[in-house]
């Protein structure tokens, strides 16, 4: 048996991996408070013009430890009631008149494409005047998006170079180069790209805290289960030969 | 105490009580010799219940309409009071049923339990495979995903290959000519009834062909055969309660660990058990790159794509279904466990495991043109398996199959009892 599950162990890897753009980590920590309260705010003011985060309500915020009455008066720009969700006044018909395709829900927006992804993909809008927005992106080619945060980030553009690969050959190789400056440093823009992704995670698992708790009360409570259980058996089956 | 006995007397003169315990638990006698691998069988009924009742709860707050249906699983995860709980219980559920039903076919394989006299036994059991298979891919629809929409998209049009018949049929089965609001009413109305019932009626079978024949063991031998003369009970077998039903509690309480290491901790099993593209909701205008069903559905996928021509795709898909049926009748084996089995039989399975995986695992991947031959070398693998089974199984050369069972677990070795008949049971 043994035998068998280490032949399929050395079979398994043949792996057919598909190279795609390195994305990198982005720093979620559901424990920094602060960072999620700051990219609730940031969400508020550059988001949630556009996209909407249709299943989360407002007062769900109180588990980033805000009050009902900050949520209120710091993020709540067009809903009336703490209790409602996070809507937005677009109308999904106009907005793919405008952009080529209606802004996507956030609700879920790391579950669907995953928080390194989206934390690179904020950091990888160039110029490109070939676009009808301006905007294009590394990660996700010719996207509809334009890019909202541009003041803080400042202007990208593609460089296209040559250059000696591994095995001796000569390979494009682009990169990103900041082209204009912005208001923020590069470090001040990946900390506030990072505290949105974090929000964004959030929102996307808002019960990860309260599951994880649960299912260490559960799996303790099972080990300690797992004793009387075992000794019972054990017991029983003392005069079994 | 004389009430209590009162009381019962009352209910066995209408309803045969205490003669159903008795038959089904208490004097069940099960062989004393079930190892590890015994688990599964009351595992899948545990896991069974458990899709049972966070269904219902699921069903009370679901709205099975195409507009809405995303929206209210969302709804589930997060304002319904532990809502994510039951829906993580019931979308794990659903992968750990299949891991335990393939843990428990494996558990027949290898130890012959569908062969003479429990082949109903094994037809009800694939019976009830096929219905999992059914309740599996149409209860995935119903979350209204990408993955959902496109997983049905692509498997109901399979029967557009069928000739003259395959537009009118796939049609049929959707109520549209796309996977649409009337597809997701109708497989949620099979979902939450059509075929759990058949599967509660099959299981039921299932159980009483059991008790009828008795159950097999990691011996592969007959406990019947050697019964105490005064009390008619089999030597070797044991009540079934309370030794085993102790001992499953055990194997409950290991296998409810693993399952709650899941639930609260990697519900998604990193896209395995919930897929990242079905967090988008269905969007019949944009097909996603890659479209493959959930990894129990996989090894068959493979198959299919590994056929150039998509017909025989799907007929060959079928027959890796079909051909398990007849497993009872294709091993020629006179051992039917492992244990005495000879070395062909031994290689043909490992040739099986590691097809049956790689299958499972190419199914994953894009469809490059390594993948498809792969899958086609993996393919012969797991057909080769079964249909040359009758020829190398008759030839292979076998153990002598011992009298009675040798001892339950590793703590003893074998108890070769009344040797001179070992040949006889052989033959």
């Amino acid at each position: 048996m043994k035998k068998l599950i280490a032949l399929v162990l050395l079979v398994a890897p043949l792996a057919v991996h598909a190279e795609g753009v390195k994305l990198e980590k982005a720093p979620v920590n559901f424990e920094n408070k602060a960072s999620l309260q700051r990219g609730a705010k940031i969400f508020a003011n550059y988001c949630l013009s556009c996209h909407s985060a249709d299943a989360v309500r407002y007062n769900k915020l109180e588990g980033i430890g805000l009050t009902e009455d900050q949520i209120a008066q710091n993020l709540m720009f067009a809903a009336s009631k703490v209790g409602s969700r996070m809507t937005v006044a677009i109308n999904p018909a106009d907005a793919a008149k405008w952009f080529g395709v209606a802004p996507p829900d956030l609700s879920l927006a790391t579950r669907a494409y995953g928080a390194n992804w989206i934390y690179t993909y904020l950091q990888s809008f160039y110029r490109d005047d070939s676009r009808p927005t301006g905007w294009n992106n590394t990660v996700f080619k010719n996207v509809a998006m334009p890019f909202p945060l541009w003041q803080q980030q400042g202007v990208q553009k593609l460089v296209v170079e040559d250059v000696k690969g591994a095995n001796g050959k000569m390979e494009k190789v682009d990169h990103l180069v900041l082209a204009t400056h912005g208001t923020m440093t590069r470090v001040q823009y990946q900390a506030m790209v990072g505290d949105l992704v974090n929000y964004l995670d959030w929102v996307s698992k808002p019960n990860k805290a309260t599951r994880e708790k649960t299912g260490i009360f559960v799996l303790l409570f099972l080990a300690v289960l797992l004793i009387p259980a075992y000794y019972l058996k054990k017991e029983y089956w003392k005069d079994i030969h | 105490m004389s009430t209590k006995n009162g009381f019962l007397n009352w209910v066995d003169e209408r309803f045969p009580l205490t003669a159903t315990w008795k038959q089904h638990l208490s004097e069940y006698y099960a062989p004393k010799n079930f190892n590890f691998w015994y688990f599964f069988g009351s595992l899948a009924l545990l896991v069974l219940v458990n899709q049972i009742v966070t269904g219902i709860f699921l069903t009370m707050n679901y709205k099975p309409d195409a507009n809405l249906a995303f929206a209210s699983v969302a709804y589930i995860m997060r304002d319904v009071d532990w809502g994510w709980l039951i829906r993580y219980m019931h979308s794990t559920g659903a992968s750990m049923f299949f891991i335990v039903v393939y843990l428990h076919m494996w558990r027949g394989l290898i130890y012959g339990s569908g062969r003479k006299p429990r082949e109903l036994i094994w037809i009800f059991g694939m019976l009830i495979y096929v219905c999992l298979m059914a309740e599996a891919f149409m209860g995935y629809l119903l979350p209204w995903g990408q993955m959902s929409y496109w997983g049905a998209q692509v498997i109901i049009s399979l029967f557009g290959a069928l000739p003259y018949v395959g537009n009118t049929i796939t049609t049929w089965i959707r109520g549209d000519f796309v996977v649409s609001d009337a597809t997701l009413n109708r497989f949620f109305a099979f979902h939450v009834i059509a075929v759990p019932l058949i599967l509660l009626c099959l299981v039921v079978a299932h159980l009483i062909a059991l008790h009828e024949v008795g159950s097999n063991n990691p011996d592969g031998i007959e406990i019947k055969k050697h019964k105490d003369p005064k009390t008619g009970i089999p030597l070797d077998g044991i009540p079934f309660h309370p030794y085993y039903t102790l001992k499953d509690i055990v194997g409950v309480v290991v296998f409810l660990m693993v399952f709650s290491a899941i639930i609260f901790f990697a519900p998604t099993l990193h896209g395995f058990f919930l897929e990242q593209n079905n967090f988008l909701p269905a969007n019949p205008m944009q097909t996603p790159p890659e479209i493959h069903p959930l990894w129990y559905f996989t090894p068959y996928y493979a198959i299919l794509r590994a056929v150039p021509n998509k017909l025989m795709g799907v007929i060959l898909m079928a027959c890796a279904i079909v051909v398990m049926f007849f497993l009872p009748w294709l091993d020629r084996s006179p051992a039917k466990s492992i244990r005495y089995k000879g070395p062909i039989f031994k290689f043909a399975l490992l040739v099986f495991l590691v097809s049956f995986f790689g299958l499972a695992y190419l199914g994953m991947q894009e469809p490059t043109p390594t993948v498809t031959d792969f899958s086609r070398i993996f393919g012969i693998g797991y057909f080769g398996f079964f249909l040359l089974m009758p020829v190398y199984s008759a030839v292979d050369k076998t153990k002598p199959v011992p009298d009675r069972v040798t001892g339950h677990g590793t703590s003893e070795g074998p108890a070769f009892v009344a040797t001179e008949s070992v040949e006889g049971v052989a033959r």
